[in-house]
């Protein structure tokens, strides 16, 4: 059991945080709480892939003298590219709720349902 | 940490103070990179997530101006759809390999070729950046194309407004 508990604690701690995230997303009728939310989905998406590449004993991926085992790099060529995606992404998501804002005058999605109920 | 900032946005009602716990998760994850050797990553993350989104969010706060949350009365339906998704989730993660366990496929496929070759064919001691620009130089391109189409949807969706708006005037 605890040594389950130490293999596996990484990927627990990720779907704690992808939990939290979701959550938000769900709950939260905020548009701007929903977007943190999602952000903090994809972070945790990143820890799970940034600690699949750690090795045991190994150091950053830069060749210097003196050192032999390092982690894998290819989840964090993957993961950068997925932060500025995510980032791309948020942008886009911010401009709608701006957006929304200009014709509802709300970022709140109950907000919003009632005043779409009151239009027809 | 990173937990405890998760839940404290969970419970903030001011929007301006999620934003801040916002930039000061993506900062302590990033710390949490450099601790899990990415160093790379995680100053990505630093600058782009802790700087660049908490700006964009703070701008969209200013020109929105709402800062309140409203509480949600019926917690019960998200709570059990999260408790269900994330016990099958950790139920999945018992045939994962052990964390750090040198041995896991993902470590013994492509990656040993790239730690060991690729200081003598890129020539540059960094294995992140020959990854990133030779190996899977097409797959920066494709990110470089997301990245500009965000671009262009962001323009229109703030640009085509202020053209109506113009129109109306």
């Amino acid at each position: 059991m605890i040594e389950l508990i130490a293999n596996q604690y990484s990927y627990w701690i990720s779907i704690l945080l992808m939990m939290a995230g979701l959550y938000i997303v769900i709950d939260h009728t905020n548009l701007l709480k929903k977007l943190i939310g999602l952000n903090i989905f994809q972070t945790s998406v990143f820890i799970l892939f940034i600690s699949m590449g750690k090795i045991d004993g190994g150091t950053a991926p830069i060749i210097e003298e003196g050192y032999k085992v390092f982690s894998n790099p290819l989840p964090h060529v993957l993961i950068l590219t997925a932060i500025v995606v995510s980032v791309a992404t948020t942008a886009v998501g911010l401009a709608l709720v701006v957006n929304i804002n200009k014709r509802f005058q709300s970022i709140d999605e109950q907000e919003i349902e009632e005043i779409e109920l009151e239009e027809e | 940490m990173l937990a405890i900032t998760a839940i404290a946005i969970i419970a903030m009602r001011n929007i301006l103070s999620v934003i801040m716990l916002g930039g000061i998760y993506s900062l302590i994850s990033a710390t949490l990179f450099v601790v899990l050797d990415a160093v790379d990553v995680a100053f990505t993350e630093a600058a782009v997530g802790a700087g660049i989104s908490t700006v964009l969010f703070l701008s969209a706060l200013g020109i929105t101006g709402k800062h309140q949350v409203l509480a949600r009365k019926n917690h019960l339906v998200p709570i059990f759809v999260v408790l269900v998704t994330g016990a099958g989730l950790i139920y999945s993660t018992s045939d994962m390999p052990a964390f750090g366990d040198p041995n896991a496929p993902a470590h013994n496929h492509v990656a040993p070729r790239y730690i060991e070759q690729s200081g003598e064919e890129i020539g540059i001691p960094n294995m992140v950046t020959s990854v990133l620009a030779s190996y899977r130089g097409f797959d920066t391109l494709g990110e470089v194309a997301v990245v500009f189409t965000a671009l262009i949807a962001v323009l229109l969706l703030l640009g085509l407004n202020r053209g109506s708006r113009q129109d109306k005037s």
